[in-house]
C-alpha cells in the first residue's frame, strides 16, 4: 500500500467543504482511497463512494448503473464515451469524475423526455443511421451539440464537426442524414446519401 | 492507473504552493494527455492538483496591442474568439484542426504547449525509451517512425511535437507568461520548445511547480493574412504529417514580410528562419517559394520510414504560400 504525506493538509470529504475550507492556503487533499464524490447527473443528485482516479466513464457505469455510455478505446481517440459535462461534449474516458462535482453532467439516458424519445433518437431510428450500435449514445449526444453549437450547415461542416464519433460500421451517411433531419425540422429527407 | 489523490486550487498561488512543494504532484487541466498517460504508466504521479477553477480562461487585449490567451482557456473558447478570428487566423485555425470538438472542449491552452509526444514507443512501458527513461536508449531510431522527425532530431530522440497550436505561436514570436516558487516570468515561445540533444526528457524549461498562466500574442498586422495548413492520414482527427502556419504580405509583387513555421515534421514547433531569409524580399513566385522551401528541408534528417516528409514537407510550404499569395492578388 502506497503511504501518503500531506502537508499542511486536512482531509476532506465534499466538495462544498473544500469551497469553505477555512484555511485557504493549502489546497485540501482527498484520497488516494475512496471519497464521497457528489454528482449532479440527468438532473439528479447522485452520491457514489470512489478513488480519485476513477473517470467519469467508469462511475457512471460501473457505480451509477448509466451503461448508456460506452466504453471503446478508453484513450480519448473514439467518442464512445461522450456525454456532457455543462452542456458541452466531452470525454468521459479522460474526465476524472471527481472533477465534475458541482458540474452537471448529461448522459444518453438523460436526453428523452420520459418514454419520448428526443428528436434527435428518433431521426437516428428513422434514418437507420447504425448497425452495431455501439457507438450510437456518443454520435447522438454529439449530433444534438453539434446543432447547438451551429455546425451542422452542410455536409462538410456535418462531416468535420463530427469527426470526434468514430463509427467501425461505418453508417456516417445515414448519421449525417438523421442530423439533416433534426436540422431541417424533422419532417422528409433522404435517408442515405 | 496508479491510485492518486486529487485537490482543488482556487487560486494561483495555492496550485503553485502546492505542487512545488510534491514533487509527486502535477497539475490537472483538460486531461487530455495527463489522464491518458496515467493510465498506460507513463506518467505516475501521486496527487493530482486540479487547476480548472483558477481564472485563466479568458482572451484579453493587451495594452500593446496584442492579445493574451488564457492559460486555462478551452481550445474550443479561444477558437471562436472574435479578435483572435480575425487578428490572428492562422491561430484559430490551427486549433480547429487540431483533435476533435469534444476535446477541444475539454483541452486548453497551456496544456496543448504541454502535451507529450505521440510516439508509439513513449507510449510503450516495455519499450527503450530516451525520453521516458533517460538512458534506456531509442527505439524509434530504426522502428516504426512514419510519423516521426527529420527536423531538430538527435541520436537520442526523433519523436515529433505534436502541437498544431504551437506551430502557429512560434510564427509570431509569442510570449508564454508564468509563475512558479520564484515568481512570474515571461519566457519567448522559441525559448519554451527544447530540442531533444543529449537530454530528451527535458521539454521545456519550466521549474517543477511553475503554472503557464497564459499565451501573449504581440500585435502583428501582417497576422491578418495568414493560415494554418495541415495534412494528415485522414481529413479529420489526426495529427499532422506535415503542416505550415504562414502570416505574409506582398506589395508591388514583392514579399515585404514573412513569418513561416512548420509541424508534423520537426522535435519542436519549427520555425522556418532559413525560409523566411530567402523570402524576405523576393518575388513572390512559385521560385521563391520552392527555393525557400529547399533551404529550410536542406538539413533534414530522415530514418527510413519517414523519409517520405522531406518531400512532403517542401510541398506543404509551397502550397501555403501559393495559396496565400494566389489570394492576395484575388483580392
Ligand atoms: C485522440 C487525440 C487526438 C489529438 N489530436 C491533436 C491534434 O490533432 N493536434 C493537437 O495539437 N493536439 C491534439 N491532441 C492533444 C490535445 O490537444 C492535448 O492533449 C491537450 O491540448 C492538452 O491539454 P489539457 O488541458 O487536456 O492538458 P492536461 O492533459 O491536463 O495536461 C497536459 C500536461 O500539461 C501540464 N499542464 C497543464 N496545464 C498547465 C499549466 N497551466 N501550467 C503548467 N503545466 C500545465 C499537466 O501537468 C500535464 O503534464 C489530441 C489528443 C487526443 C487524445
Ligand atoms: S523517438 Fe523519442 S520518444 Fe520515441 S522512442 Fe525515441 S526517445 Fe522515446
Amino acid at each position: 500500500m502506497v503511504s501518503f504525506v500531506m502537508r499542511g493538509c486536512e482531509s476532506v470529504k465534499s466538495y462544498e467543504a473544500l469551497r469553505t475550507a477555512p484555511n485557504p492556503d493549502h489546497a485540501v487533499v482527498r484520497g488516494p482511497g475512496e471519497v464521497e464524490v457528489r454528482l449532479q447527473v440527468n438532473g439528479e443528485s447522485r452520491t457514489t463512494n470512489i478513488e480519485p482516479r476513477v473517470s467519469l466513464l467508469d462511475a457512471l457505469r460501473d457505480r451509477l448503473d448509466l451503461t448508456g455510455t460506452k466504453k471503446g478505446c478508453n484513450q480519448g481517440a473514439c467518442g464512445a464515451c461522450t456525454v456532457w459535462v455543462d452542456g458541452r461534449r466531452v470525454l468521459a474516458c479522460l474526465t476524472l469524475a471527481i472533477t465534475c462535482e458541482n458540474r452537471e453532467v448529461t448522459t444518453i439516458e438523460g436526453l428523452s423526455d420520459g418514454d419520448t424519445l428526443h428528436p434527435m433518437q428518433q431521426a437516428f431510428l428513422d434514418c437507420d443511421a447504425f448497425q452495431c450500435g455501439y457507438c450510437t449514445p456518443g454520435q447522438i449526444l454529439s449530433a444534438v451539440a453539434l446543432l447547438t453549437e451551429g455546425h451542422a450547415g452542410d455536409d462538410t461542416e456535418i462531416r468535420e464537426w463530427m469527426s470526434g464519433n468514430i463509427c467501425r460500421c461505418a453508417a456516417y451517411p445515414h448519421i449525417r442524414a438523421a442530423i439533416r433531419r433534426v436540422r431541417d425540422g424533422g419532417g422528409g429527407g433522404d435517408a442515405a446519401s | 492507473m496508479r491510485p492518486v489523490s486529487y485537490s482543488r486550487a482556487f487560486d494561483v498561488g495555492t496550485a503553485v504552493g502546492a505542487v512545488s512543494a510534491d514533487p509527486e504532484s502535477t497539475f490537472l487541466a483538460g486531461g487530455t494527455t495527463q489522464i491518458d498517460l496515467l493510465r498506460i504508466y507513463v506518467e505516475q504521479p501521486r496527487r493530482l492538483i486540479d487547476i480548472n477553477d483558477l481564472p485563466l480562461n479568458r482572451v484579453e487585449e493587451l495594452p500593446d496591442g496584442g492579445l493574451r490567451l488564457g492559460g486555462l482557456a478551452r481550445m474550443s473558447d479561444v477558437a471562436e474568439a472574435p479578435e483572435l478570428v480575425r487578428r490572428y487566423p492562422m491561430v484559430a485555425e490551427s486549433l480547429l484542426l487540431g483533435a476533435s470538438p469534444q476535446l477541444r472542449n475539454m483541452a486548453t491552452i497551456a496544456g496543448n504547449l504541454l502535451q507529450r509526444v505521440r510516439c508509439g514507443y513513449f507510449r510503450d512501458t516495455e519499450a527503450a525509451c530516451n525520453k521516458r527513461v533517460p538512458g534506456s536508449g531509442c527505439s524509434a531510431l530504426d522502428g516504426i517512425n512514419r510519423g516521426h522527425a527529420v527536423l531538430g532530431t538527435s541520436d537520442n530522440c526523433i519523436a515529433t511535437h505534436p502541437s498544431d497550436l504551437a506551430v502557429a505561436l512560434v510564427a509570431l514570436d509569442a510570449v508564454v507568461q508564468t509563475e512558479g516558487p520564484g515568481g512570474a516570468r515571461s519566457i519567448p515561445i522559441d525559448d519554451f520548445f527544447l530540442l531533444p540533444g543529449q537530454t530528451p526528457e527535458r521539454e521545456h524549461p519550466l521549474a517543477h511547480g511553475e503554472l503557464v498562466t497564459g499565451i501573449d500574442l504581440p500585435p502583428a498586422p501582417v497576422a491578418a493574412t495568414s493560415r494554418y495548413i495541415k495534412i494528415r492520414d485522414r481529413e479529420s482527427y489526426e495529427f499532422a504529417l506535415a503542416s505550415v502556419a504562414v502570416a505574409i504580405a506582398v506589395d508591388g509583387g514583392r514579399i515585404t514580410e514573412v513569418r513561416l513555421a512548420l509541424g508534423g515534421v520537426a522535435t519542436k514547433p519549427w520555425r522556418a528562419r532559413a525560409a523566411e531569409r530567402e523570402l524576405d524580399g523576393a518575388p513572390a513566385t512559385t521560385e521563391s517559394f520552392t527555393r525557400a522551401a529547399a533551404a529550410e528541408l536542406a538539413p533534414a534528417v530522415s530514418h527510413g520510414m519517414n523519409a517520405f516528409k522531406i518531400e512532403l514537407a517542401r510541398r506543404t510550404i509551397v502550397r501555403a504560400l501559393e495559396q496565400m499569395t494566389q489570394r492576395e492578388v484575388a483580392a
